[in-house]
This record gives C-alpha cells, structure tokens and sequence, in this order.
C-alpha cells in the first residue's frame, strides 16, 4: 500500500462487513422463523432483506434478525419492522419479492406497504 | 450475503477453557445447516467477563453466551442461527433478566444493555472482542491506521507531540509520566542521532492482565502508535518487550507485524511520505524487575536484566546509548485515538489531573471477574458493586488492592474514592498498571502484605542492597507475626525499615516494594495486633495461629472427616454424646496440617469449628 487513497478503500470495503457488530438500531427488521416460519419460506425471505438492505446502502440504521414463532403461523412468513416512536408493523405471507418492495418503500421510503399487513389481509 | 456474526473470544482466559474447538464447532454445524454463506464465525480477542468464559457473541442481536460447552454449540446454530430462538439457559443470566418487550421489540439480552459494558468507556479496548485480531482489514475498517496517515500527512512531528501533551496523557504502566513530556524530552536533533520506540509488555503484576488482553485482542493500535511515536521523535526503529509466558500475545503481535510490513504501513516510505519505521519483538524471560524501564532496555540489549541508576534517562541515554522512549501497552492504545478524535475529546474525559479512562483487571473475591475500561475518577464503589457485580456468597468488602506488589490496600471505609493518580497516592496506594484485587472478611491482611512481600523478594534482582537484603528482612519479620511470635516492637521495626528500603532502592520496584506492608500497617493495624498480642488471626488465614476443633456434643461421629485428614489427625474417642449412637471425633492438635478438609466434610452437621 502506497497511499492514504489505498487505506480508505480497504476502509470502505470492510466497513460493511463490520457493521453487524455495531448495534445499529435505528429500525429492526425481524423475520419470524420459527418452523412453521421455515415451513412457509421464511428463510428466502430472510436472506431477501439482508441482502436488500446492504444493497441500498442501509446497513448503518437497519439491523436485520429472526426470531421464534410469534403465534400467527397461519400468516407466514411474517415479518415486523420496528422503529422507535412508531408503530409496530406486521408483514404477512411475505416472499422475496414483496420483501424487495418493502425496503424500497418502507425502510427507505418511510411508507407502509399497506396491503402486505396484517390488517389489510385480515379485511380481506 | 452475511446476515449474522458469531464472534468467540479468543483471548487467553477463554483459550484455556477450550474456545478454539468450540470455535471449530460452531463452523463445521453452520456447514451441516447450509449456513455458511449467511453467517460468519469470527475470532476475537477478550471481551472482558472472563470469569464467564468461554463466551459466544451473536450479532446482529448482540445476544451474550457465557460459560458455552463443545455440546452446546449444535443446539446454538439450530435453535438461535436458523430459527431465531435465542438458546435462553446459555445467556448470562444479568442479560437475560434485562431481556423485556420494548417498543423495538423483543430486546434480545444483549451484551450492551448489561450494568457491567454501560458503565464502561471502553477506549483502549474498544476493538477487543469486536474485531478479528488476526484480520488487519477489520482494524482499517474500524479507522485503523487512519491516525498513521493523518500524522505523516498533515502533522509536523512536533504538532504530534504537543497533541499528546494537551491531551494530559499519562503513563499507564504505573508512575503516570505524562508521555507527552516523555515524547518532547526525546525529540531533540531528529534524523541526526539513531533513537528507539520501545514498548513495555512485560505485564508483571500479580492479576494484571490488560497489556495481554490488548496485544491479544488489538495488536494493531500498538503497533500504529509505536510508528507515530517514532514520527514523533524521528526513530525509524521500534521494539516491543513481551514476556514470552504470553504466547497468543506474542503469536498475534507477530502476524500483526508481518500484515502491517506486507500492506507497507511499516518498513520504507510509509504512504509515500518518506517516513521509515520497522517493528521488532524482543521476548521476556518473565523477571518482574524487567518491567521496570532501564531494566527492560537493558534486557533488550542482550545483557542481564539489571536496573542502571537515572539520571541519564531513556529519552537522553536509552536503549543501545542512544534516546528512547518507552510506553506502556495500554498507553500506546489510546494514542490513534486521540491522533484522531483531537487532544480536546481525549481531555474532556476523566478527572482534572488524570485524563483517560484506565483498564483494570478485576480479580480476587468478586462476581465478574475480567477486564474492565471506565474514565479516570470513577469511584471503586462503582467499580466493585456495580460493574463487578460485588462480593459472592454474602461476604462484605474488606479491602481493595491496587497496584500490585507495588501498591497498597484500600479500606472499605475509603471505597468511594475516585479512582486517579492523585487520589490513590494520597491514600497510600497508587494506581500501578491497573490490578485490582477484591478482598472479603476471609482475607487476612497480614497475610496479603506478606504474598506480595514474597514476590518482591524473589523478584528482586540484586543488585542494590536495599531491595536485596531490606525486603529479606522484612518478610522474615512478618514470618515472625505470623507464626505467633510477634512482639509490638517489630511494627516499629517494619515502618522503619520500610522507609529505608523506599529512600535508599535503585530502581521502581525496591523503592515501591514496602508499599503492601505500609498500607496494611496504616489501615490494619488491629490485625496486627491482633496476631502479635492476642495470637490470633481474626480472618483465620494464618495456619500456626489457628486450630480446628471437634464439639464432641454436636458431633455424631459419622467419620467423614477422618476420612478426608490427610495427616491421620482425627480418632474417635470413647464419649458417646446423649441421643448420638457413636462415640465422637477428636483431633490430634500436634498432627493437624490445619487444611480445613474436615471442616469442609463437616458442612452438614458443622460439629467442626475453627478458632
């Protein structure tokens, strides 16, 4: 390595794979997968929002994770996003593709996606 | 993509309670659930709750594991990595308790939220248990060598070094020098005369062991300070003195040293600047005196560990002749920081005239055993009862002991003394290289003045006879005491030669080894007393002042304790107590190893009494 320009880059680059570690949790994304979870396709889903999330460049405020079976699994797989000071939202029968959409205009965008809820499937 | 982290400590603690084969363990299942390519298992250095050990973190939840088995790792990977339920008995239960509903869901007992991490600052160990040691790109990425290049890049040498000084850095091997003056005191005729950075890693003091844990968990920042202080003072050649007992230290340093020479962040024309610094370790052969600065140098030229009288100091007369400085590992830590974050942040933490934070290595009677960073002023209180978590088993605070061999008690009445340099010397301690070892009611005072004692006196290296024959002398006199033949006239005696040995001593370790002895004097005396008047030792340590003994009332002479003597020492007599079946047990005094093994196989009925 010759110069600063070099270090930066190989900051840059590493930065992403570090950040897991920092707790940022400004919004939580949690996937339940529990094994009706699994079951219903959680796990596609799950690796849709992580990957969803570093590719917009999201990683610094939005921590992806699971968690157990949250007792609607007739509605898997679910997903809730949490964010401080709003309520939470429940996703239901969510699939790769619905997760893409929820990044972009939920998490980034700051909108609900109204009709994957819960509320929206239970009127429905 | 990576979704998860799963970070073992792979400091020394957890090492040798078999951290690497359940590292192994947790990559070979995430192969057998097809996780690899969602989660990474990383390898880390201390995370501080060593007395937790091994333990297992899980990011991005932070959820903390403690004391996890080989057994347990499958139940991990399948429960927590692939269905997302935290495998709850294996979380530390303080994280657990702390696990509520809250309006980000369910906050999973994470590491963060636990009265032992909030409290802390941690600056020096802020990436130790939060990167790969043995990764230098997961140093870069937390702005490693960022402050390297700022320096050679923006800095004169002498802006670095008045920096350092407005920081109010001080040494925290022990003395407390503030290091910029160190640094200024050797900057003179740079690129004329060849100088040395030296870096002191001979990490001596009984329960101290926050040097390792940096160079185990962070050996980057260690060596990105050496190279700016050779900036700083124009040395283009460093030395890092570690005691060979710390293998991982030394193996991490060694693969740190090779990343940095390989991505040229040491060796010729560093960033283009013209700047050289090359980077070698030199290993102890684990004599004390070697911590002790002319003694380390000395030692590093090949020669006898010896202490040399100063004047002339390192940064006149150092390593090989020529100027040095030398620093402490946990000083050097906290320098990319301050190079970064600006000498204003770094002094806007801690105390008036002790700037920082400080590591301790918490050990002795207390719950959380480990290493923990708070800022300078903290008050042992704090440090004791609510990071550390107390004292187990109910027992009450008796003394704190910091500094080592070096240092002296704190009373419990003393206990919220804030923690710096300044306030512990005027209480008869010092802050040495940041020990700190808990005493309860069971700890005899006479007794921990006469451990350390002991280790000074077979540490002593020689060569003055103060230090050589003084301390000698004074071990023999607490022997006396504690044996039961002490007469008032020996505390007299003790204080006085105490004070000889601190005047008359070439170098730090005499002048500091009476410091256990004065301080217990002046804080203990009852207990002094105590064993020279009445014979007694009131913590029941000392064995020549204590004796077992069997209440033949009480006993119901089932045996056990003969069973466990190991001298042969108890019979049982021919006196059957009124409602017992067999005769009861007797000990023979003049046989007795006065080990205890009876008393402890006694639990039950507790016939035993010791007295």
């Amino acid at each position: 390595m010759k110069s600063l320009a070099e270090l930066a880059e190989i900051r840059e680059r590493m930065k992403d794979k570090i950040a897991l570690r920092e707790g940022n949790n400004e919004i939580r994304i949690v996937v339940g997968m529990a094994t009706c979870g699994i079951a219903a396709g959680a796990r596609p889903v799950l690796n849709a929002f992580v990957e969803g999330v570093n590719a917009q460049g999201l990683e610094d405020h939005v921590t992806v994770t699971q968690t157990g079976c949250i007792g609607i699994c007739q509605y898997e797989p679910v997903v809730e996003v949490f964010q401080a000071g709003k309520d939470k939202v429940t996703y239901v029968k969510m699939t790769a593709e619905k997760a893409a959409r929820v990044i972009s205009e939920h998490i980034k965008g700051g909108k609900v996606v109204e009709e994957y809820t819960i509320t929206y499937a239970k009127k429905a | 993509m990576i979704r998860a982290h799963v970070l073992c400590c792979g400091g020394t603690g957890c090492t040798s309670s078999g951290s690497p084969k359940i590292q192994e363990t947790f990559t070979s299942e995430i192969q057998k659930q097809g996780l690899s390519d969602e989660i990474r298992v990383v390898q880390t250095g201390c995370f501080g709750l060593c007395a937790l050990g091994p333990v297992v973190i899980v990011y991005p939840d932070g959820t903390f594991y403690s004391h996890v088995t080989v057994e347990d790792v499958p139940e991990i990977v399948e429960e927590h990595l692939l269905k997302g339920r935290v495998v709850e008995r294996l979380v530390y239960n303080e994280v657990a308790a702390g696990t509520a509903q809250s309006d980000m869901g369910e906050a999973h007992a994470s590491l963060n939220d636990t009265t032992f991490y909030k409290s802390q600052q941690r600056l020096a160990l802020r990436n130790c248990g939060v990167i790969n040691p043995e990764n230098i790109d997961e140093y870069i990425a937390m702005d490693g060598y960022r402050a390297l290049g700022k320096v050679l890049t923006e800095m004169t040498p002498d802006e670095v070094i008045s920096t350092i000084l407005d920081s109010g850095l001080r040494g925290r091997g022990g003395a407390g020098f503030p290091t910029g003056l160190k640094w200024k005191f050797a900057s003179g005729n740079r690129g004329k005369v060849q100088k040395y950075v030296c870096c002191n890693a001979d990490e001596g003091d009984p329960g101290a062991f926050m040097d390792r844990s940096v160079l185990e968990g962070d050996p980057h920042a260690v060596i990105e300070a050496m190279a700016i202080a050779g900036y700083a003072i124009g040395a283009d050649q460093g030395y890092i003195y570690v005691r060979a007992e710390y293998p991982i230290a030394v193996k991490r340093l060694q693969i740190a040293i090779a990343q940095a020479k390989e991505y040229g962040l040491l060796g010729k024309d560093i960033f283009g600047t013209g700047f050289n610094f090359d980077l070698d370790i030199r290993l102890g052969a684990g004599a004390f005196v070697c911590g002790e600065e002319t003694a380390l140098m000395t030692s590093i030229e090949g020669k006898r560990g010896e202490p040399r009288p100063r004047p002339p100091f390192p940064a006149v007369k150092g390593l090989f002749g020529q100027p040095t400085i030398l620093n402490n590992v946990e000083t050097y830590a906290n320098i990319p920081q301050i190079i970064l974050n600006g000498a204003e942040w770094f002094s806007s933490i801690g105390t008036e005239k002790s700037k920082g934070t400080k590591v301790f290595a918490l050990g002795g009677k207390i719950r959380h055993t480990g290493l923990v960073e708070v800022p300078m002023g903290t008050t042992l209180r704090h440090i004791i009862e609510e990071i550390g978590g107390g004292i187990p088993n109910g027992k009450k605070f008796k003394a704190a002991q910091t500094g080592g061999p070096s240092g002296g008690c704190i009373p419990a009445h003393l206990i919220d003394t804030p923690i710096d340099y300044e306030s512990l010397q005027a209480i008869g301690s010092m802050m040495g290289s940041g020990g700190l070892i808990v005493m309860d009611e069971d700890n005899c005072m006479v007794d921990i003045a006469r451990f350390f004692l002991e280790f000074t006196v077979d540490e002593s290296c020689g060569k003055c006879t103060p230090c050589r024959v003084g301390t000698r002398r004074l071990l023999e006199i607490l022997d006396k005491i504690i044996s039961g033949n002490g007469e008032m006239e020996d505390l007299d005696r003790l204080e006085e030669l105490a004070n000889y040995i601190k005047s008359a001593s070439l170098c730090g370790l005499g002048q500091t080894a009476p410091n256990p002895v004065l301080s217990t004097l002046r804080y203990f005396r009852d207990e002094y007393i105590a064993h020279i008047v009445d014979k007694r030792c009131p913590a029941g340590v000392c064995k020549k002042l204590i004796s077992y003994k069997i209440d033949p009332e009480k006993c119901i002479g089932c045996g056990m304790c003969a069973k466990n003597c190991p001298a042969d020492a108890i019979h049982k007599t021919s006196y059957v107590a009124p409602g017992h079946k067999l005769p009861s047990m007797e000990i023979d005094t003049a046989k007795c190893v006065k080990c205890g093994a009876c008393m402890d196989s006694c639990k039950k009925i507790q016939a035993i009494s010791k007295g």
